[in-house]
């Protein structure tokens, strides 16, 4: 799998630090998951937390907080969940939010032959899969905020660029952009955005309040 | 100070290794009054209040006890291990918050890392923090803040002043270190 279409370092950097909503972080965690280049840049930047955490301020500890993590240590671990594995197309992360693979989710129609479903996400950015069948365009769309689209299966054009399985694409406000699912596989996209999509044609616009596009 | 740090780095690793192998108490205690009051410091910055961080700081040095096998010390330093434990607690704790984690790679840490591989960790720990401590104090209380949580993605996006040159370098050898694991992981 070669990638062609890496996070940037703004966006890393966010995740590294804590910064991003949720949806935003797991589609970090799970291109990271399919990424070298970026889980290598990724730990370059909690390199750099770990700076700040060295040479930042301290603050007094209490006199008996070390005989109390003692006791909290002899209390044995905490129960984590089993991890989940990777499964199908998706890696850990996403199967943790969406299940064992494509098959398991519960898609909804969106017109046009794609289908989306909603992951839950806390609200400051919304992640979906979109799935699109091939050669089917994604409604003409723009952006309020920010959008990242990753590719987990097929693949898509726009008008900058073609993104296959593991790409992912970072698109702005000023970006308006037509998407189109190549021929021969279905697409499917893990997106996250900060706000809500704004169709350009008139129906899909009317739509968005009953399918929360 | 470049030698204290290097020296410090170096020793960290050392306790981190008798807590694994030993369950050494004193070596914790060590790395607890280090670290413990910057985890405080820490969350105190990024908002907590003084009790909640105390609470906080206890269960990340706990989380360091009980997860000491899986820390590797050819790919991050103990205070980047503390780091990541510490914030994960901190959007855990303050944002109440999920984060979702990339998976783990297919193979864990040696029980006998290589020597080299450790101390090359440790120079480039000890260049980070002197590349940090010497940039003007503007950006330096940028990175700062991103990493207390004070600013969102788009403002660190529309900050162009960040000098994340520095940290270019890092990212080559951390690149080459993975590819090289990798290979020998397929072996």
């Amino acid at each position: 799998m070669t990638i062609r279409h890496h996070l940037s370092d703004d966006v890393l950097m966010a995740y590294s630090a804590g910064d991003l909503p949720e949806a935003f972080s797991l589609v970090v965690a799970t291109h990271v998951s399919m990424c070298d280049e970026c889980r290598a840049r990724m730990e370059s930047f909690d390199a750099v937390g770990g700076a700040v955490l060295a040479q930042g301020d301290t603050a007094a500890i209490g006199a008996d907080s070390l005989a109390a993590t003692m006791a909290l240590i002899k209390s044995g671990p905490p129960q984590d969940k089993a991890p989940v594995r990777r499964s199908g197309i998706f890696p850990a992360p996403l199967a943790d939010y969406a299940g064992d693979g494509p098959g398991a989710v519960k898609w909804r129609r969106v017109g046009g032959g794609v289908r989306q479903a909603i992951l839950p996400t806390d609200s400051g950015a919304s992640a979906r899969l979109l799935h699109i069948p091939a050669g089917a365009a994604v409604p003409d769309h723009g952006h309020h905020g920010l959008e990242m689209t990753l590719v987990l299966q097929g693949a898509f054009r726009d008008e900058t660029a073609r993104f296959g399985r593991g790409d992912v694409e970072i698109a702005t406000e000023a970006d308006e952009h037509t998407p189109v699912a190549e021929l021969g596989e279905d697409c499917i996209c893990l997106a996250a955005t900060d706000a809500p999509l704004r169709f350009t044609a008139l129906l899909p616009r009317l739509a968005q309040p009953f399918f929360r596009i | 100070m470049t030698t204290q740090t290097e020296r410090a780095e170096g020793e960290w690793v050392g306790h981190m290794r008798r807590i694994r192998d030993d369950a050494d108490t004193a070596a914790f205690a060590e790395l607890f009054g280090h670290f413990a009051p910057r985890i405080k410091g820490f969350l105190m910055r990024a908002g907590a209040d003084e009790t909640l961080a105390e609470e906080c700081a206890q269960e990340v040095m706990a989380t360091l006890w009980h997860k000491s096998a899986l820390f590797d010390p050819t790919r991050a330093s103990v205070a980047t291990w503390v780091f990541t434990i510490a914030r994960n607690r901190r959007i855990d704790a303050l944002r109440r918050q999920r984060r979702p984690e990339p998976e783990d790679l297919p193979w864990g840490p040696e029980p006998e890392p290589d020597q080299e591989a450790v101390i090359l960790m440790q120079q480039e720990t000890e260049v980070l923090a002197r590349a940090l401590a010497q940039l003007p104090q503007k950006q330096r209380h940028l990175i700062e803040r991103a990493y207390f949580g004070d600013l969102t993605h788009s403002e660190i996006a529309a900050e162009t002043g960040l000098p994340l040159g520095t940290i270019k370098s890092r990212i080559r050898l951390a690149l080459e270190r993975l590819r090289h694991e990798m290979s020998r992981g397929e072996q």
